[in-house]
């Protein structure tokens, strides 16, 4: 039975894995669900938050799990002020114009962690990093189950806030139908900030929860950016329980091709789901949104 | 052609192009030579893109999948087959066309737009570029050499400015066809299409077909592209074929030298990779070593204050401020 074995242990670690990729979507679709844009920008946002764990760790021996306390509301900040003072002004409101500002922003922000900490790949080092949890049969990563809690804490934060909070009424009233909204006296382009801040936030929520068990280079970013995209695509673009649904289908998808077509090719399996949910299904397996 | 050389826009053609012909008569400089030829490579890449996303208005964020068709196309025919290289340029150009075809069959059938279709060409390009490097059929990760030969009928040149004249030959035909379609009823209708292209169809425009066009001619050239950097550099990978490198240059350049405009795509890769050369340089003299990213990070700001200030380009900011230079537009 050493075969299912390894059947069922790439299988919880794909689900492990899916769940921060779940997270890193989880800021794109909402981003995409209010703003309608493309946030090209998001793999190189969740490098710098890599990095920022990274630095936080070497220079000031701060743990992941506490910095993330730190590092959440600053990167909310860092979104605000990103989307709110270069995106839109830069921008003037067109679709394909956000799309390469959104492009020069992760081209600056990528080659600048590439002039400071050049192309050497980081680690941080952490006593968990190594323990696992036996569960039944399986032998998990604690930290990537960590993760995986707390991805999905974080996913059900987020619904609270935009089922039952003032700010969340506002966020969905914008997206839904934003002259209406602003007719109502709220003010969208604090929305979309606060909206890209959230999205941003989520990144570096992620990169906490990564850090432990990842390598990070100035270059890491690309991996995760399609990958967020293929998830965002196949749970249907703007829904928060299709990126979830989505972020564990790929992680999942991504260890098994692993572990039988190889490493190299394992990506591959991603790109194609993420051509044929495009170009034949661009609603997403859950989406009623084109 | 209704109109004389310079009315129609072909004059200003003909002089910038012999102006870039005795250049390499002003110096005998090796890099600087090199340094021209990889413009052109980059111009020509360029001006593919720009007849797409320029005057179709389709944004590809994934050019790299035709230059690397060109690249592979002309490494592989001579490696794998023995072709002259002479006769595999057109074979690898006609890959590129072929590869466009296809891909924008897939994508304009499904009616992509906007950001769906810059998201569709990036992922093309990634699933070529994780191919090519798995594939033992095109050299894997250790990539493909071409042997090397240096004879004219080899296409590999003892004179660095044959190389280079050959490019420009390219860069100038890409300019006299930009400026033809642009006169002509494709070119319209193209324009008509990245405008509006609901009214387009509503007055009878294929656009399907339109869009099909003009993706098959940017491949192709954008194909030239890569062949001319195979031959150039006589070795590929899979990173420098199919890499978001050349998709990111062939998008920066027509923006920064003016998008949809016959010479956007050449003033902005002289602008671009000049000004690349400047800050690598400027940053090695002031810290004392090389910075590696640097020149891309400039880029990226150019980027962005391109499209917040100057929408038109360098180009387009010229024309604005001397009026005397007006024309050869779309």
């Amino acid at each position: 039975m050493l075969k299912f074995d390894i059947f069922l242990s790439a299988l919880a670690n794909g689900l492990l894995t899916g769940a921060v990729y779940a997270l890193i979507a989880l800021g794109l679709t909402l981003i995409y669900g209010v703003l309608h844009i493309i946030n090209f920008a998001h793999g190189a946002t969740l490098t710098l938050a890599m990095f920022a764990v990274f630095v936080a760790h070497q220079a000031f021996g701060l743990d992941p799990y506490i910095a993330v306390f730190i590092l959440t509301p600053l990167f909310f900040v860092l979104g605000y002020a990103l989307q709110r003072f270069v995106i839109t002004p830069a921008s003037h409101g067109d679709d394909g114009n956000i799309l390469l500002v959104t492009l020069g922003i992760s081209i600056i922000i990528e080659n600048a962690l590439l002039a400071v900490f050049r192309s050497d790949t980081r680690s941080i080092d952490v006593p968990y990093g190594f323990s696992v949890m036996e569960i039944g049969p399986l032998f998990l990563s604690t930290p990537k189950v960590i993760a995986f809690v707390a991805t999905l804490g974080v996913a059900g934060l987020l619904w609270l806030l935009l089922a039952r909070s003032d700010t969340g009424k506002a966020i969905r009233a914008v997206a839904k139908e934003k002259t209406g909204a602003s007719l109502c006296g709220i003010d969208v382009a604090h929305v979309y900030a606060v909206t890209f801040g959230i999205g941003t936030a989520c990144l570096a929520i992620a990169a906490c929860l990564l850090m432990p068990t990842f390598l990070v280079n100035p270059r890491v970013g690309n991996a995760f950016v399609l990958v967020a995209f293929t998830i965002v695509v196949l749970g249907g673009m703007g829904s928060i329980g299709g990126a979830l649904a989505g972020g564990l289908i790929i992680g999942v998808v991504e260890s098994l091709s692993g572990l039988y077509f190889g490493e190299s090719l394992g990506q591959i399996g991603i790109f194609l789901i993420f051509l044929v949910v495009l170009l034949f299904r661009p609603t997403g397996l859950f989406g009623a949104k084109a | 052609m209704k109109g004389g050389l310079f009315t129609s826009g072909y004059g200003p053609i003909l002089i910038v192009v012999a102006i870039l012909a005795v250049l390499p008569f002003g110096f005998s400089a090796n890099t600087t030579l090199n340094f021209l030829g990889f413009v052109l490579i980059v111009t020509l890449a360029a001006q593919g893109w720009n007849l797409l996303a320029g005057y179709g208005g389709q944004f590809s964020f994934g050019h790299a999948a035709f230059f690397g068709m060109g690249a592979y196309g002309i490494a592989l025919a001579q490696v794998r087959f023995g072709l002259n290289p002479w006769l595999a340029l057109p074979l690898a150009i006609a890959l590129g066309a072929l590869t466009g075809t296809i891909l924008g069959y897939l994508s304009f059938r499904a009616r992509l737009r906007g950001s769906y279709f810059a998201l569709v060409t990036l992922a093309f390009a990634e699933v070529f570029r994780i191919l090519a490097n798995a594939s033992t059929f095109t050299g894997g990760a250790a990539g493909v050499l071409i042997p090397l030969r240096i004879e004219a009928a080899n296409f590999q040149f003892a004179d660095k400015r044959s190389f280079y004249w050959l490019a420009l030959a390219f860069v100038a035909f890409a300019l006299l066809l930009t400026q033809a379609i642009a006169r002509s009823r494709f070119g319209a209708y193209l324009v008509a299409v990245r405008e509006n292209e609901d009214a387009a169809r509503a007055l009878g425009v294929d656009a399907l077909a339109v869009k099909l066009k003009a993706i098959t001619l940017s491949g192709g050239i954008t194909a030239a592209a890569g062949s001319l950097y195979a031959q150039k550099f006589l070795y590929i990978d899979a990173n420098l074929a199919f890499g978001p490198w050349i998709s990111v240059e062939a998008l920066l350049a027509p923006i920064i030298g003016g998008i949809g405009t016959v010479f956007g795509p050449l003033a902005g890769a002289v602008l671009l990779l000049g000004l690349g050369e400047i800050t690598k340089t400027f940053f090695t003299w002031l810290l004392g070593g090389a910075v590696p990213g640097i020149d891309l990070v400039v880029f990226g700001v150019l980027l962005i204050l391109c499209v917040a200030f100057a929408p038109r380009g360098v180009l387009g900011l010229l024309w604005r401020i001397l009026p005397a230079f007006r024309g050869g537009r779309a």
